[in-house]
């Protein structure tokens, strides 16, 4: 099923590390519940938002270095279905 | 001096635009898309947009920054703290454009921001630094034969680093080899420049810091601020004088400071950091800032004097309007931060807006800051958003003070670290002034725990 994965709060998005390395993730990337798939940068501090849940990226739905609101979906998640 | 830009936002900005307005020079604000709002751009005689908001495409855009400063005309530059206070070639290159840069030389900011040569500076000019590694170290096996001297624990530095980023404590040999690869993998996408270097780690240290200012010729120090007070190397609280320092140990530090700045030829306001080990008495440089710093308002207090308006004159060709001997220190001055983040949640940022901000009034108190009621904190810059500075006869009636002006304040909106303030104001360790710079963390650990019970 589908998960939404949103910031939690208002901040720069970034896809990358650093601006020299490959994005965390891509549109069918597999992802544990902890792989960190984006930073937020607030105020001079860079936050990690974690997946959240085991599957595949399905979409990105913000551009890297794009201002986000907090609670803003910035990617979807096709969830595992087992276990369910 | 006829028109100075202001390369800064916030309370910094309008704390050197209020100094260049009280000497009669007019003042241009910069400005990004967040701030079009902002205190420093109505205050200022004049405001140039410079770009949208992320610091990178606007108070960092160096090339913005000039623009706007050619297209008004404006003859000197005033980079504040942060941004592009520190960083030698927006220097330089406001040198060959004609524009004064309130500040030291580029060489002298160059030498003093590159870590491993201020310690080799410093330990030329016989001032003690703090066991280690006086260069970068190369490879794993460099540092281990490095930490047989060392010994540990220790600190694993990123040469580029600052601020309290890129630093890593190693307790054991076998961990060293692992931690030196990872701090220069860090390093290396951090700063962009992967030298490191080792360092003992003293527990218990207090950070004790040393405010100069030189005008080229000599070098005078207004005493020492005492900034142990941090969380994760952020400072919360600082003070001046230092508490429980005993005479002779201040005047060695004031004239380490003051032999530092002498040997680089030290123009303008700098600061010289050392790590004060109480149980031993002896002291140790770490690094020197060549800029004005937050807490400079503590200094102030303390002697009297203003040294934003002390940068100004200076950056006119004035000489110094004081000697060492017309700086004596009286009474004591505390600095409180108030920043916008949630010492609930792990002190994360919490930006938004203002609705209610009510400030302390009164004898002695002093307040730096660039927001008022229905103001935006943007989640592009930093988090400060209120200095509260108190001064009074002693150490014991300030923070009396203190404590009385963090009654008064009423901040809502926005989460703060004003509740957080006002708790260590009360622990008997800053009540008595023993404290190290553990001490916060240690304290949050043990009211975390109190808490779960």
């Amino acid at each position: 099923m589908a998960y939404e994965i949103k910031s939690p709060i208002p901040g720069i998005f970034y896809r990358k590390p650093s601006p020299d390395s490959d994005p965390y993730v891509e549109v069918g990337s597999k992802v544990e519940t902890s792989t960190v798939i984006c930073l937020i940068e607030v105020m001079k501090t860079f936050h990690e938002v974690k997946a959240g849940a085991p599957g595949t990226i399905a979409s990105i739905e913000a551009d890297d270095e794009e201002m986000v609101d907090a609670g803003q979906v910035i990617a979807t998640l096709e969830t595992d279905d087992n276990g369910n | 001096m006829k028109k100075l830009l202001v390369a800064n936002r916030g309370e910094i900005a309008l704390r050197i635009i209020r100094a260049a307005e009280e000497l009669g020079i007019p003042t241009v604000a910069v400005y990004s898309d967040a701030d079009e709002q902002a205190r420093h751009v109505s205050v200022a005689t004049e405001a140039v947009h410079i770009g949208p908001a992320p610091a990178a495409q606007s108070y960092l855009n160096t090339d913005a920054i000039l623009l706007a400063a050619k297209r008004s005309k404006a003859d000197s530059l005033h980079p504040g703290y942060g941004f592009l206070s520190e960083n030698a070639d927006f220097a330089r290159r406001c040198e060959a454009e004609g524009i004064c840069f309130v500040g030291p030389s580029p060489s002298a900011i160059s030498l003093m921001g590159d870590k491993a040569a201020a310690r080799d500076t410093a330990a030329a000019a016989g001032i003690p630094i703090v066991p280690g590694t006086l260069n970068g170290i190369e490879s794993p096996s460099d540092a281990e034969e490095a930490a047989n001297q060392i010994g540990f624990p220790l600190l694993i530095k990123a040469a580029a680093g600052g601020g309290g980023r890129g630093i890593r404590i190693v307790n054991t040999m076998g961990e060293l080899a692992g931690q030196v690869v990872a701090a220069q993998t860090e390093a290396r996408a951090s700063f962009g420049d992967d030298t490191v270097y080792l360092e003992r780690f003293i527990a218990g240290a207090r950070h004790v810091e040393v405010q100069v200012f030189g005008d080229g010729h000599q070098t005078v120090h207004l005493f020492e601020r005492e900034c142990s007070l941090q969380r994760r190397r952020q400072k919360l609280i600082e003070e001046a004088l230092a508490p429980n320092l005993l005479p002779d140990v201040r005047s060695g530090l004031t004239a380490a400071a003051v032999t530092l700045s002498d040997a680089v030829d030290y123009e303008g306001a700098g600061t010289v950091e050392f790590l004060f080990d109480p149980a031993t008495n002896e002291f140790f440089f770490i690094e020197m800032n060549t800029r004005i710093q937050v807490e400079h308002p503590v200094t102030e207090f303390i002697c009297g004097l203003d040294l934003v308006r002390e940068q100004l004159r200076q950056a006119q060709g004035l000489p110094l309007s004081f000697s060492q001997s017309d700086v004596q220190p009286r009474g004591a001055s505390i600095e409180m931060r108030i920043n916008a983040e949630d010492p609930a949640n792990n002190f994360m940022p919490s930006p938004g807006t203002i609705t209610d901000f009510e400030l302390p009034l009164g004898p002695g108190v002093r307040i730096s800051t660039p927001v008022k009621a229905g103001s935006q904190v943007s989640p592009f810059y930093d988090s400060l958003i209120a200095k509260i500075i108190v001064w009074d006869v002693d150490r014991m009636a300030a923070l009396s003070r203190a404590r009385r002006a963090m009654r008064e304040l009423h901040i809502k909106g926005v989460k703060t670290t004003a509740g957080l303030i006002s708790a260590l104001l009360s622990t008997d360790e800053v009540k008595t002034g023993r404290y190290d710079t553990g001490f916060v963390e240690r304290w949050l650990g043990a009211q975390e725990k109190g808490s779960d019970q």
